[in-house]
């Protein structure tokens, strides 16, 4: 059994303009140890799944539809109490900005203190101590920086704090937002290979959502593209870098400048991504295709899988029978 | 091929605030050495690039340049006038020739100005068009810049544009007084990727067609490499490393810049990895490291490093480093 199972997960928002499908229809599982990428430009859902999925939406938004399934027990229908139980210990989340998610008067062992004294109410103050010291151990942050504040940490450091916040508790999964974008390289390469590091260490398995597809191929095993609400292509890294079939993962890898690459000729992608709320009739898609045909004018093309394993959503690939 | 800016011994040194109690016992100010005697110079009509990590000073460099800010100390040339302590008269003119495209599309256009009326603005303040004309000239940038059909786009306000359309607009603002230099502060790195490549071909399309020379700030080495004709590395207010693009990519002397190179992410699964690790963070603008302000940092620091200060030196024909370790 895996330990994450996505069925058919539709999330939905309600704005005054009218309600947006953010996350339509989208299914995955995620085994033990798996380090998964989720790719994709703004607006295409990615970060909606991500905080889905530990249910962590705003308030005008909703799970409308499927399941989610974490260890077995669907979630969607879990009270907020019951939620509570099950985040930091099942699954964890790493916010994208660490200056706005930590409390800036309260120092980081005391966020830790709180995290862990809340789950487990009978463990002593001193235990819980213990059990912060290992954890910033554990993300390479010294132990006799646990009563100092959010402020005397540089912005890499305070990534590494809100890891430690994630790890604590030992979760099954963690959900990373965008963890290392406000970094640089060099700081971004080091948080990347500690999230690598502690995956191996506890056995947790990881969920990168990120818009930079060089971060994803390089680091995960297996990646899911993410357009406009849907997933139009899941594969391992090695099928989507060397033989990408959909035509947006196409384009995009064509958009990304390789650094190894002497005289490299970028392409670009034509159009923007459409309006959620005014999509366009068929394919998502189809608007900005080079190879687009009639049939993706008039219908919605759904996922296909290929002999390899891969899944992609395109008429070109078959779907077109039913 | 000519030097149009040339910049001397560039410093720009910010006060660090005192509270009242270090006021009345301390004399000595301190200061945040945001750029620390800079050296360069961009041949027309050329891309030439300032990157770094954040806190490096290249966008103050920029900011400098542009005119936005004063220098500390140190001289700029553009095309061999002095820019600083120019008197406002001359100082107009000259910013008809030097213009700069920031970083947020969302920032740096204001809300309630319509995109004719932002764009025309400049030629109003320069006195270059009013009427028809401005109207024509507004026109026509837009259709330079790819907002087409442009009488669609003139009456719209910024927030019904997209971000990639934004930063057009900014672009076309920054050309429309038929500048010679830009500035660009990372002008792409706020937009998605499928868009980026757009923008980034614009900018090269318009350096051809208006003679543009670029001054292109990017913490993104794939990017910088994409576009540079020559490029310089920043590390903590100095250049460590400066040459043709080519040759710093494939021949990297300073070991930061083989740090930074190698952390870059590259878009193949198949390929491994060798990172040059660095020990800790960049170390804080005000106490700057003694000697070399990498070393202690560097994996290869030795003794001299931490007293004396290596000197930009040409190392090869077109490629200067700034350290002990290597020499010319």
């Amino acid at each position: 059994m895996p330990l994450l199972e996505v069925d058919s997960l539709t999330v939905e928002y309600w704005t005054r303009r009218g309600i947006i499908r953010a996350v339509d229809n989208v299914s995955f599982a995620l085994d033990k140890g798996e380090m998964l990428g989720l790719v994709g430009e703004s607006g295409s859902g990615k970060s909606t799944l991500g905080h889905s999925l530990v249910r962590l939406l705003p308030t005008q938004g909703s799970i409308v539809g499927g399941h989610i399934r974490i260890g077995g027990k669907d979630v969607v229908g879990y009270s907020e109490e019951e939620m509570r139980s099950i985040r930091g210990e099942k699954i964890a989340f790493v916010f994208q900005d660490p200056m706005t998610s930590l409390n800036p008067v309260k120092k980081i062992g005391e966020h830790l203190v709180e995290l862990i004294q809340t789950h487990k109410p009978n463990v002593s103050r001193e235990e819980a101590l213990r059990f912060a010291e290992a954890a910033l151990d554990d993300v390479g942050i010294s132990t006799e920086r646990i009563n100092d504040y959010p402020h005397q940490f540089s912005g890499g450091m305070r990534q590494r704090i809100m890891i430690a916040l994630a790890i604590a508790l030992n979760p099954d999964i963690v959900i990373a937002d965008e963890p290392t974008t406000a970094l640089d390289v060099i700081v971004q390469a080091k948080i990347m290979d500690l999230l690598r590091d502690l995956c191996d260490a506890h056995g947790m398995a990881l969920i990168l959502i990120t818009h930079d597809i060089s971060v994803v191929l390089e680091r995960c095993k297996k990646v899911i593209v993410m357009y406009a609400g849907n997933f139009v292509e899941c594969a391992d890294s090695v099928s989507l870098h060397n033989d990408p079939k959909h035509p947006y993962t196409q384009g995009l890898l064509r958009t990304v400048p390789n650094i190894e690459l002497a005289d490299q000729r970028l392409e670009s992608i034509t159009g923007s991504p459409p309006d959620l709320l005014d999509l366009p009739s068929g394919c998502r898609f189809w608007p900005r295709c080079p190879q687009a045909m009639k049939v993706c004018h008039m219908k919605g093309p759904s996922m296909v899988e290929l002999e390899n394993g891969c899944c992609v959503r395109c008429f070109l690939y078959g779907g077109l029978e039913q | 091929m000519s030097v149009i800016v040339d910049v001397e011994h560039l410093k720009k040194y910010f006060p660090v605030q005192k509270s009242f109690f270090e006021k009345l016992f301390t004399r000595t100010s301190s200061y945040v050495k945001a750029v620390d005697d800079v050296s360069f110079s961009i041949n027309e009509g050329e891309v030439f690039t300032l990157a770094g990590e954040s806190g490096c000073g290249k966008t103050t460099t920029g900011m400098i340049l542009a005119m936005l800010m004063n220098p500390s100390g140190g001289k700029i040339l553009f095309d061999g006038t002095e820019i600083a302590g120019l008197r406002s008269e001359e100082l107009r003119l000259l910013r008809r020739r030097i213009q700069i495209v920031f970083q947020d599309p969302y920032a740096s256009l204001n809300p309630r100005m319509r995109i004719g009326e932002a764009l025309g603005h400049p030629l109003e303040i320069h006195g270059l068009a009013t009427g028809v004309d401005k109207r024509n000239r507004v026109l026509e940038i837009l259709e330079k810049v790819g907002l087409t059909p442009p009488e669609r786009f003139v009456d719209l306000y910024p927030h019904e544009l997209s971000g990639g359309q934004r930063q057009r607009v900014a672009i076309a603002r920054s050309i429309i007084l038929r500048p010679e230099f830009i500035v660009a502060d990372e002008p792409v790195s706020m937009l998605d990727v499928s868009i980026r490549t757009v923008l980034i071909d614009l900018m090269m399309e318009l350096r051809k067609e208006f003679g543009l020379t670029y001054l292109f700030i990017t913490h993104d080495l794939a990017v910088a490499k994409y576009i540079s004709d020559r490029i310089a590395i920043m590390y903590l207010g100095k250049i460590v490393e400066t040459g043709d693009k080519e040759e710093v990519f494939s021949n990297p002397l300073h070991p930061y810049t083989k740090a930074l190179l190698s952390a870059v992410p590259v878009p193949d699964p198949e390929r491994k990895r060798e990172t040059v690790e660095l020990k800790g963070e960049v170390p804080s603008a005000i106490q700057v490291p003694a000697g070399c302000r990498f070393h202690p940092r560097c994996p290869y620091a030795f003794a001299k490093c931490s007293e004396v200060e290596p000197q930009l030196i040409e190392i090869e024909e077109n490629h200067c480093a700034a350290c002990h370790l290597v020499k010319g």
